[in-house]
């Protein structure tokens, strides 16, 4: 298997590549925008053959990739930020005609004011258009996880469509070797679609379209089944890809010397990569300290958490995102998912690493501090440029 | 129109395998458009605009209001350049 030097965008495009996807919707937004170009000079080239279609929006990026999964399709497309926003209503569409698209965000922040930067506010807002949502850590994990993203998201128990969230410039620009399958490879754990529930030329077909009260509910619940059926499905589908590739990230709550902790930081994206030095560094002087990477968002890993919580007595959740709320978002679910464990850790929300702010070592280190010290406010920000008080 | 009583029967997708013509749409209408035939000259803007499948054309060419999916909108009526169409409340 052939080691390539490539960035994060590059291996979310080598992913949709292998995954031979049939049709590609392209707009560009930074810091997304070499995703779709890799992905045009494969079809230029004739490596990968595809319908690359150049639209005028996001919008209507994500209605092509709906369109043409409704018709059976397998279908990629990638964005970012204040486009990722653009498409929210068709997010919706997506999962709610069950059209298993698999999408490449950069995570970059919102406006204003302006920031082209790491943040993981674009994906977060999204959490609720029922996708499925995976946050990398290495470009290693892009493309593990993006490939395996189109066999889950297919699976006739799931058929949803799933997001590959990486965060800018520390991913999508930045280069790191990477395991590239071969095609035969990806052939073996991918096999074409097998579309079900799809329009078809000729046949009067509708999807998604109206409904009455007497049966709308149902189908709501239909979408929340599918969504209870992701966790199982996407063990058995991490254990064929590691069968194959001999790769496994961990499932959707990988821990790092959690068993004997006293605190335990929760993170996504690659905050986990400084988080795990951290923890190895305190370990170092017998501070007893671990970390769980929140790997998939949507759906919640809440058998994980609630497990997490019968062992851990102190827990920190690090919130790349302000949502507009008292407290970060992956903070509520966490402590959401925890408020029915047998025993309920303390918990304590670290917002830090807004708009592209480098998350360094140190500031793990006070995050830690405060959760051995179990001294300090509900939610704090991290690393905030705030005067300080002299004694 | 298939007929369902609990979420085991219907299908995992929301798809739906007849036109949508066959819903009737349109059971909330306040106001009714009323074609004066003797003013109108079909020119069919009332059907161009209808944003619904609401105005037919006749044999005659005369547009017919489709009071099944007539919402009662009120834009054929603003429409019609010789004001042929009046909006009239549902009884």
């Amino acid at each position: 298997m052939p080691v390539q030097v490539i960035s994060g965008n590059y291996a979310q495009a080598y992913a949709a590549k292998l995954a031979r996807v049939q049709v590609i919707s392209a707009y560009p937004i930074t810091p997304q925008t070499t995703i779709v170009e890799k992905l045009a000079d494969f079809v230029a080239s004739g490596e990968l053959q595809a319908e690359y279609i150049k639209v005028e929006s996001e919008h209507s990026a994500m209605q092509v990739c709906i369109s043409a999964a409704g018709m059976g399709a397998r279908t990629y497309t990638a964005s970012s930020s204040q486009g990722l926003l653009l498409m929210h209503e068709l997010l919706h569409w997506a999962s709610g005609i069950r059209a298993p698209i698999v999408m490449g965000v950069a995570n970059r922040a919102i406006a204003p004011p302006l920031s082209i930067w790491t943040d993981h506010s674009d994906t977060i807002a999204q959490r609720d258009t029922g996708w499925i949502q995976y946050y990398a850590e290495s470009n290693q994990e892009v493309l593990d996880t993006a490939l395996m993203a189109f066999r889950l998201a297919e699976h006739e128990d799931v058929r949803l469509p799933a997001m590959i969230a990486e965060d800018a410039f520390y991913l999508s620009h930045t280069v790191e070797p990477v395991d590239v399958p071969s095609q035969e490879e990806a052939d073996a754990f991918l096999p074409p679609r097998k579309a079900r529930d799809i329009v078809r030329p000729g046949e009067a077909t509708r999807l998604g379209s109206y409904i009455g009260p007497d049966l709308y509910m149902e189908f709501r619940y239909k979408v929340a089944r599918a969504m209870e059926r992701v966790p199982a499905t996407m063990a058995a589908v991490e254990h064929e890809y590691e069968r194959i590739t001999g790769r496994n990230h961990g499932g959707p709550l990988p821990l790092y010397r959690a068993d004997d902790a006293d605190a335990v930081l929760v993170t996504m994206g690659t905050a986990t990569t400084t988080a795990r030095s951290v923890v190895d560094a305190l370990r170092a002087r017998g501070e007893k300290v671990g970390l769980a990477k929140l790997r998939v968002f949507r759906p919640l890993p809440v058998h994980e958490l609630r497990e997490l919580a019968r062992t851990v007595d102190r827990i920190g959740v690090l919130d790349r995102s302000y949502t507009g709320g008292l407290v970060g978002a992956a903070y509520s679910e966490v402590a959401g998912a925890m408020y029915h464990a047998r025993e309920r850790p303390m918990l304590q929300n670290f917002i830090a690493g807004l708009g592209g702010r480098d998350i360094t070592p140190p500031m793990v280190e006070q995050m830690y501090r405060r959760l051995i010290g179990a001294g300090g406010s509900e939610v704090e920000w991290i690393g905030l440029k705030e005067r300080k008080e002299v004694a | 129109m298939t007929s369902y009583e609990t979420v085991e029967d219907l299908p995992e997708v929301c798809i739906a395998t007849e036109p949508s013509d066959q819903i009737e749409t349109a059971s909330w209408r306040t106001m009714r458009p009323v074609i004066r035939l003797e003013a109108c000259t079909k020119c069919n803007v009332c059907w161009k605009f209808c944003p619904d499948i609401a105005i037919a054309i006749n044999e005659e060419g005369y547009p017919v209001v489709l009071l099944d999916y007539c919402k009662g909108c009120g834009i054929c009526a603003e429409e019609c350049k010789p004001r042929a169409i009046d909006m009239v409340k549902e009884g």
